[in-house]
């Protein structure tokens, strides 16, 4: 008989003390962050797009060489004896014509190895995160400042170079040379 | 009366009786069960919401207030889906007969004093009766459902609703032996004038017999709370449509339109319970503490504030259920059925005994 009325009273004290705790939460302020308006504050080492600034990138392939994904895809073309290309902001001498310089971001794992090794410290990650695209080669991102017939004209211009080089070459591998001869086997 | 004023306006024959009784039976679904499911279920999202620390819908309207509208829309436009080996007949009709059975209970509820569906003198007697309605419609779907989620929801549905009426009866009969009437428009007409004349608080008059009754009426309307609330299958008591055991009970299978119908039925059910305790407990429509159209000599203001005191305090208890709902976890199957038969049904019976003893004085 104890019990019994014990059990009414356990169980009316009780739902009238959880009445009160959901009740004084009604009025607590809601932790929820109205996103597309509110956006949450990011910690300060967070990783996302990245970006290169390619007016320091020297073109030195480190960071599409430390990607674990190989999602950074770099050709350089040489510049002729005479260009000038620049320095970079550290001082460094460019000495290279990035004709391509894309990132995959549709690879990309944001593991930020790639930004470490980059000596000219162009390549990091920003705060941007919304860049979702309908199409998947739309997250192919391509950094070079150079216009299409710029990267042509660079890659034409070693071309012309390397073919004038080889044709100078030729004549001289074409004239005598005994000195040389002398040193090689003998041919059979 | 609403009813005379309809059949003095359709001129006083036999075909604008029939026509007034069909606008009367109209009027509360769509001046009032209609907006006031579409408010509940929001206030219904925006409670359980703020009681989590959450926001409930926020992007229609301002702070979400058009989301209901959306989603009854929404389900307007639903495909209706009706499974190959679901039995058509019973499928078709049970959610037309849930939604009939909870809307019949709102023909005896006095909203005003001017107006009451059907001044029926079985007024309660009528309402626990054409309740039972629901438990059919319910059963129903659960077998035509083809489906056995369904049909263990319904079974549970059943047997709660069944263990749950005795001591809602058991606490009615006990007002009715005080009160001496079953009509609930007289029962609301009894506990006028102020706080105090309320059965809650031992009902009209000022004689010993109204002190002793005060703990016995406490008491009973705890059970008739408590009791109601398992009948419309709200937590703690919602084994029925138990989400993490059932999917959703007896209304897994519907969709649509359908489905939409026993959402209505649920919350108009939620209000009928809650105007049921409100009328016979706490006044009814009378307010607590006079009237302004009294004061200031306007007799037309009296009905408008009637209905508004009715609307507070059924509101208030529907807002009670949801606060419950977010503050208990589910009752067991066993734990439900030793509630109602081991605590609720012994102390409503004792109860009803002091209640004739001390009304023999």
């Amino acid at each position: 008989m104890k019990e019994y009325f014990g059990n009414i009273f356990t169980a009316l004290s009780t739902i009238f003390i959880g009445m009160k705790i959901t009740f004084k939460h009604m009025f607590v302020p809601s932790v929820t962050i109205q996103y597309p308006e509110v956006k949450p504050q990011l910690p300060e080492r967070e990783r996302n797009r990245l970006y290169v600034n390619m007016d320091d990138c020297i073109g030195c392939d480190q960071c599409s060489r430390a990607c674990p994904v190989s999602c950074i895809d770099i050709e350089t073309t040489k510049a002729l004896p005479g260009e000038d290309i620049g320095k970079t902001s550290n001082g460094k001498k460019k000495a290279l014509w990035v004709t391509n310089f894309t990132i995959d971001f549709a690879k990309c794992c944001y593991c930020q190895l790639c930004v470490f090794p980059c000596p000219t410290e162009c390549i990091y990650m920003t705060d941007v995160y919304e860049f979702t695209e309908y199409k998947r080669e739309n997250l192919v991102y391509d950094f070079v400042t150079l216009t299409k017939e710029e990267r042509q004209e660079k890659r034409d211009n070693l071309a012309k170079f390397n073919a004038e080089k080889e044709a100078e070459k030729l004549k001289a591998a074409s004239e005598p040379k005994p000195e040389i001869k002398k040193d090689q086997p003998e041919e059979k | 009366m609403m009813y005379d004023f309809f059949v003095d306006l359709f001129g006083n024959t036999t075909i604008s009786g029939i026509i007034s009784g069909f606008v009367m039976s109209l009027i509360p679904l769509f001046l009032f069960i209609l907006p006031f499911a579409l408010f509940a279920v929001y206030l219904e999202r925006k409670v359980s919401a703020h009681m989590q620390d959450r926001l409930g819908p926020m992007r229609t309207g301002w702070h979400g207030w058009k989301q209901t509208i959306a989603d009854i829309l929404k389900l307007i436009q639903k495909e209706d889906i009706v499974a190959k080996d679901n039995d058509k007949l019973l499928f078709n009709i049970a959610p037309v007969l849930t939604f009939a059975g909870s809307y019949a209970a709102f023909a005896a509820i006095p909203f005003t004093s001017i107006f009451i569906g059907t001044e029926v003198d079985l007024g309660i007697f009528f309402i626990i009766a054409v309740t039972g309605l629901v438990v059919a419609g319910i059963l129903m779907a659960g077998w035509a459902s083809n489906n056995k989620y369904s049909l263990l929801g319904s079974m549970r549905s059943v047997a709660q609703i069944i263990s749950y009426e005795i001591p809602t009866i058991l606490v009615v009969l006990s007002l009715v032996m005080i009160s001496g009437t079953m009509n609930l428009h007289t029962l609301s007409e009894l506990q006028t004038g102020y706080v105090w004349n309320w059965y809650i608080f031992g009902g009209p008059g000022a004689e010993l017999s109204k002190f002793l009754l005060i703990p016995s009426m406490f008491i009973g309307f705890l059970i008739i709370y408590i009791s109601t609330l398992a009948e419309v299958n709200r937590t703690p008591f919602d084994i029925p449509e138990a989400e993490s055991e059932l999917v959703s009970g007896y209304h897994t299978e519907y969709s649509g339109m359908k489905f939409a119908m026993f959402f209505l039925a649920e919350y108009a059910n939620m209000f009928a319970v809650s105007a049921i305790v409100v009328a016979l407990f706490l006044g009814g429509y009378q307010s607590p503490i006079g009237y302004l159209g009294d004061l200031i000599g306007a007799k037309w203001m009296i009905p408008i504030e009637q209905f508004s005191w009715f609307t507070i305090k059924g509101v208030f208890f529907v807002f009670v259920q949801m606060w419950l709902r977010w503050t208990l976890p589910r009752l067991r199957v066993d734990q439900l059925m030793t509630t109602s038969w081991k605590y609720l049904i012994p102390i409503a019976f004792v109860n009803l005994i002091i209640i004739g003893l001390i009304t023999l004085l």
